[in-house]
């Protein structure tokens, strides 16, 4: 076979099945309407856009099922919005966890005329669809995008309900330098807004407190082995690693450390701080940590009765970041309802003015749409679940949950560290 | 030095793995000259039936012991994936066999699309976590870490690959396989069952796909609908190291790209300064595929054209 085939051959068929790879199914996730409408009705559609398919599927879904559950129940309380009885109608994208489509579902948004966005889930999807959002006037809200930049590029659209990197990150390298005592670490990260950006506030928080970061290693969002840059690692002898990206990496990560004889303890964020993430790493997921922003769940004010209604409804457990989404409807609503118009022109000024008490606690936006006193809370894996061990930052520093009465150093030391 | 040796022990892993992959596309291209690009899909369906064979096995509630959970998941899996193989031969390649090669070749790429979205349907996009059922007992060899699993998948690669070339060599079906890949015509005038002779090819690199796709999982442990992909191409890649076509040359292919890929990742951050990090990883096997298709089309072990089985 000669030279110029097969490199014909090979190109080819990187592209097709790369094709093939990403355009799967958007058009059967799209637009499914919640609720059928009565005629007369004014019908108010809310977008919704997180990755539906691929390796974090699992976290799309179930903040959009906080939407849904939203909608629905925004739907049987007869809101009225100016006057006017309205129904809602969520319009929910997949934006496959690419940054590039999901540039193509705000476009998408901004065309059907959606008069705000949930979304998205990941960093590196919201910040380039947040231009897109801004340009067109559309507030948008995310309930899981906790990169410092997202509110950082002075967007007047631009919300969170979630603590962000700088108060994760820092609360993360706090826990590991005072709490777990480290001295040397090792930071690996996925290379995507959010695992990069995570990595590099925990390295500040850690040098901050004198700890030795011994080495920094990368890998990507699609890997799976990850042998290699953990022999590296095994190498420096660090008594912590921290990684920077979501479960479907981190569980192998943990697992094949376990093969390599490296008994460090692994931490990390909110990516990771799943179900999925103590399936995928077997039986070394006992004792490592990962944090999430916002209280424990059971210290959270509406937990309970949400987690009935989610399961009784979807019949399956929550992930994380279905209380956000579920909370993000809601604010976004009652802006609305308070400038009595779904325009977005008209009650963005009311969403920067949001005082509202959520599932996952009070939410209020500062200047640049972070939530006021976020707080951090750090979980372990403990007898297969995930148990809070420390509540860091906020206005509260919050001891440990109640059912797991943690080390008494556990919260003590942490001073409170309000989110920048 | 211990950690060189780690990187080593890793590459010899994943390479036995590759090896073992490249043999399926190795044997159908020297009998077809066709690249049947079904076959990492073929690795995926292996590594997710046996998943799920086993969480049915363990759901009998015998209390059946770990390796024996995997190997009868296995037992399962494998007829189905020679099934597989044998059905996507018998409809998507058969009726080609005497168009222009793009054909096949794009057939070939429309199935490995229909059985990755087969397996979306069926077992959702989420990865599958690999049952923790063996042992990975680590062993300290010169301060590097090999575990039982890792013993078990190369000795099991290279036993099957041995197992493989004397089927090859020495029995009745290895020689119309050879005759088959030497000029079909010919070999169909002397009574070989040609038909018979490609369908047992494929039916044969299918069994081994699903193998490959359990050390994978057991491996890494976890398996997901789109993880055929990426690892079918590293070992069409390893298949043209060795020299495509070869039995042989797949075997040192796959096992010196996995060295290539595990060491490379391990020194690509300091030898290039902190400019390319450990996360372009991917890059080497497809350098060594531009590589050799430059200086050496033929690949490694290429010349004995003749003698591709």
């Amino acid at each position: 076979m000669t030279l110029a085939r097969y490199s014909l051959i090979a190109s080819a068929v990187v592209a097709l099945t790369a094709c093939g790879n990403k355009e799967e199914t958007p058009a059967a996730e799209t637009a499914a309407p919640v609720s059928a409408t009565a005629p007369g009705d004014v019908v108010i559609k809310i977008g919704h856009a997180a990755p539906l398919t691929g390796n974090i599927a699992h976290l799309g879904k179930d903040n959009e099922n906080g939407v849904r559950l939203a909608i629905d129940e925004l739907n049987t309380e007869n809101v009225e919005i100016g006057g006017k009885k309205v129904k809602f109608e969520m319009v929910s994208e997949d934006d496959q966890a690419d940054p590039k489509t999901a540039t193509t579902v705000a476009q998408r948004f901004v065309d059907a005329k959606v008069a705000g966005v949930i979304g998205h889930l990941n960093s590196g999807t919201t910040i380039p669809a947040s231009k897109i959002y801004s340009d067109a006037g559309i507030p948008q809200i995310s309930p899981s995008a906790t990169n410092a930049a997202y509110t950082q590029q002075g967007f007047k659209t631009a919300f969170r309900v979630i603590a962000n990197d700088i108060a994760q990150g820092g609360a993360l390298g706090e826990f590991a330098a005072t709490t777990l005592k480290a001295k040397k670490v090792a930071i690996i990260d996925d290379r995507t807004a959010y695992g990069q950006g995570l990595a590099d506030e925990f390295e500040k928080a850690a040098k901050a407190k004198g700890v030795t970061v011994v080495g920094r290693e990368f890998t990507t969002n699609q890997a799976t082995d990850f042998m290699a840059i953990l022999t590296t690692i095994k190498g420096k002898k660090p008594d912590i690693i921290f990684y920077g990206g979501m479960d479907a990496q981190a569980g192998p990560l943990t697992q094949q450390l376990k093969k390599l004889g490296v008994s460090a303890k692994v931490i990390g964020g909110d990516g990771f701080q799943t179900g999925e993430y103590i399936k995928l790493a077997g039986d070394n997921a006992e004792g490592q940590y990962a944090s999430q922003p916002g209280m424990p769940k059971d210290k959270m004010p509406g937990f309970g009765a949400f987690n009935e209604k989610y399961k009784a409804k979807f019949n399956t457990d929550i992930q994380i970041y279905a209380p956000f989404t579920y909370d993000a409807t809601r604010v976004m609503v009652a802006a609305m309802k308070k400038a009595g118009s779904s325009d977005p022109a008209k009650y963005l000024p009311e969403m920067a003015k949001t005082d509202y008490a959520g599932v996952t606690g009070p939410i209020k936006f500062d200047a640049k749409g972070d939530i006021l006193g976020g707080n951090v809370t750090v979980y372990q894996v403990k007898n297969g679940v995930w148990e809070a061990v420390a509540t860091v930052g906020g206005a509260a520093l919050a001891p440990a949950a109640a059912p797991a009465p943690a080390p008494a150093d556990a919260a003590a030391p942490a001073p409170a560290e309000a989110p920048k | 030095m211990d950690i060189f040796i780690q990187q080593l022990i890793n590459g010899l892993v994943v390479g036995s793995i590759y090896a073992l992959i490249a043999l399926g596309y190795t044997m159908v291209y020297g009998i077809l000259q066709l690249i049947n690009f079904a076959h990492g899909e073929i690795v995926m369906m292996g590594a997710m039936i046996t998943i799920s064979a086993i969480s049915v096995l363990s759901a009998t509630g015998i209390g059946l012991p770990g390796p024996v959970l995997v190997v009868g998941g296995l037992l399962i899996a494998m007829p189905i994936t020679m099934l597989i193989g044998f059905i996507i031969e018998r409809i998507a390649y058969r009726p080609l066999r005497n168009a222009p090669r793009l054909a096949p070749l794009i057939t070939a790429i429309g199935i490995s699309i229909v059985l990755q979205q087969v397996a979306v349907l069926v077992w959702k996009n989420n990865p599958r976590s690999f049952p923790d059922l063996l042992p990975h007992e680590g062993h300290n060899f010169f301060g590097a870490v090999i575990t039982d699993l890792q013993i078990v998948i190369v000795a099991l690669a290279l036993l099957i690959m041995v197992g493989l070339l004397v089927m090859v060599e020495k029995t009745k079906l290895g020689r119309a396989m050879r005759a088959v890949s030497m000029n079909q015509a010919v070999a169909g005038l002397m009574g070989v069952n040609i038909n018979y002779v490609i369908s047992m090819t494929f039916v044969i690199g299918s069994g081994l796909g699903a193998i490959a796709g359990v050390m994978v999982g057991a491996n890494y442990g976890l398996a997901y609908p789109t993880m055929g992909f990426m690892i079918g191409l590293k070992a069409f890649t390893a298949a043209v190291l060795g020299g495509i076509g070869n039995l042989g040359g797949a075997v040192a292919g796959g096992i010196l790209l996995g060295i290539i890929e595990s060491v490379g990742a391990g020194y690509l951050g300091p030898l290039t300064g902190g400019v390319l990090g450990s996360h372009y990883q991917d890059i080497f096997a497809f350098m060594v595929l531009i590589l050799v298709l430059v200086f050496r089309p033929s690949g490694l072990l290429g010349e004995r054209v003749a003698e591709r089985a």
